[in-house]
């Protein structure tokens, strides 16, 4: 074998083989997974519930009181970092009751979501003809009812991508878990870099797995989108 | 029976914000009636026929509908809606639902039918129209003519007891426009009840129980197309046809 080679093995083998140290990375992966999966859930309930919120109010001035509450809720959410809304969750929501680090990176992730996942729903809500609200109404649908058969499965299939893309973002972003010493993937690399002070293997592994994940997501994307396209041909 | 009143517009008046539109509209849309809406362009056709289904929200007066003052904040606009209804210029189909599904999503959801009845009727006339082969399709498949007469459909599958049409072929390639007309004659022929605001005069005369001219927010004249037609009376009348017609 020649030289570099064996150099190659020897690194891996005390990075990943080596006291079972590829857990770090399985063990962060599932934390990173979950996270991000239950995040996005939230997201999109919260940010459809606000979507649906906000652009009632902008088509028919009700629902004012609500409307303010979500502007304020949005505003504070994206106007401030990320990792300071996980680590005000975590120290000062949470600060005095024993909680999962899981949970509390959920729920942080989850309402930081909503509020860019809100505003890509109402976008799309707000994209959709008036005359299909009219003709929804004149049918005898309520507004409520419109809503649900009419705008929004054409709000939804317009921001499709947008939403595949708010997934990604997100997916990426859960990796400043470590701020409140949780052991998510990218954390996972970092205990083993610290252990091995070897940079290059576990932060590249980490990183690739990043990718795929990306990579994957997009692809099913985009499946989706030609399959939701595919019906109206 | 013929003669009943269907709508009853008591007084109408519309504003948006500092807007007049509808100044003080009465008039009787009796059962059977083929009522036709002519005059200029801006003079609030489209807001008065928007007005008889509450698509806009009367600043004043009373609509009544099949005796009911649907303007009474207390009535269910949506149960009167079933019974009403409306065609638009641009057609306004669902396009992420199939021909059958644009015809028969109302029946199902609103009036409780079972998707082989609503079907049924869907398919009955959607024949009598001659897209019975189109059911399967998409809306953005169909032509403009296509549409409008699904469009119509649409409508008829909730068995109004009136029919409102917005300019139903001004949207439409002049090649198209026969064969929506073909649609209305039939249904007028079959004595439904309807309103219609057009711009298409020689449709009028022919269909028409009935023609209202409306301008600067009333109606000035109001007679059987024969009479509007051949010897109108109003001055604004007299010159719109003599700039229309
Ligand atoms: N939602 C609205 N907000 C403000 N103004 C409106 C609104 N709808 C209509 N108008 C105004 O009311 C007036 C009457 O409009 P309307 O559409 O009823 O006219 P119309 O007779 O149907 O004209 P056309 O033949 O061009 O369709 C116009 O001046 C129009 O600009
Ligand atoms: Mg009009």
């Amino acid at each position: 074998m020649p030289q570099w080679l064996q150099n190659l093995a020897d690194r891996f083998y005390t990075n990943f083989i080596s006291e079972n140290r590829w857990k770090y990375i399985a063990d962060g992966f599932i934390v990173t997974v979950e996270v991000t999966f239950f995040a996005v859930l939230i997201g999109i309930i919260l940010g459809f519930i606000i979507a649906v919120i906000r652009s009632t109010h902008d088509k028919t001035g009700k629902l004012k009181i609500p409307d303010f509450i979500c502007k304020v809720y949005l505003t504070v959410i994206r106007g401030t970092p990320s990792v300071l809304q996980l680590l005000i969750i975590y120290f000062v929501v949470f600060g005095s009751v024993n909680i999962s680090k899981v949970l509390v990176a959920i729920i942080a992730f989850g309402i930081n979501s909503g509020a860019y996942v809100a505003e890509v729903i109402r976008s799309g809500i707000m994209s959709i003809d008036k005359g299909q609200t009219e003709a929804g109404r004149s049918l005898g649908f309520t507004y409520a009812q419109t809503m649900i058969y009419i705008i929004l499965p054409q709000a939804l299939k317009n921001v499709l991508p947008a939403l595949g893309n708010e997934v990604i973002v997100l997916l990426k972003e859960t990796s400043i878990c470590g701020y409140i010493a949780l052991q998510d993937l990218t954390k996972g690399g970092d205990i083993i870099r610290s252990r091995t002070y070897d940079a290059f293997m576990p932060l590249i592994a980490v990183a690739l797995i990043y990718l795929v994940m990306v990579m994957l997501l997009q692809r099913l994307v985009a499946g989706l989108e030609r399959r939701l396209n595919s019906s109206e041909r | 029976m013929n003669g009943e009143p269907v709508i009853e517009v008591k007084g109408l008046q519309k504003s948006f914000g500092e807007l007049q539109v509808l100044k003080g509209i009465d008039t009787v849309i009796n059962k059977g009636d083929v009522v036709f809406v002519i005059g200029p362009s801006g003079s609030g056709k489209s807001t008065f026929l928007r007005c008889l289904n509450l698509l806009e929200n009367p600043t004043g007066g009373q609509i009544l509908f099949e005796g009911t003052d649907i303007t009474d904040p207390g009535n269910d606009i949506n149960l009167h809606r079933r019974k009403m209804g409306m065609v638009f210029q641009q057609f306004n189909l669902f396009p992420h639902l199939s021909i059958m599904k644009n015809l028969t999503i109302a029946p199902i959801k609103l009036l409780g039918k079972s998707k082989e009845e609503a079907e049924k009727t869907a398919y009955t006339l959607l024949e009598r129209v001659g897209l019975a082969n189109r059911a399967n399709a998409y809306p953005n498949q169909l032509s403009g003519g296509q549409k409008q007469r699904i469009a119509i459909v649409r409508a008829l599958c909730m068995s109004p007891d009136v029919m409102l049409f917005d300019e139903p072929t001004s949207a439409l390639d002049p090649e198209m426009v026969g064969e929506v007309l073909n649609v209305m004659r039939d249904l007028a022929n079959d004595g439904m009840t309807m309103v219609v605001v057009t711009h298409e005069m020689a449709f009028a005369k022919e269909i028409a129980s009935r023609v209202l001219f409306m301008d600067g927010g009333y109606i000035l004249e109001e007679n059987t197309p024969e009479e509007l037609f051949g010897n109108p009376k109003n001055e604004r009348l007299k010159s719109f046809l003599s700039k229309v017609i």
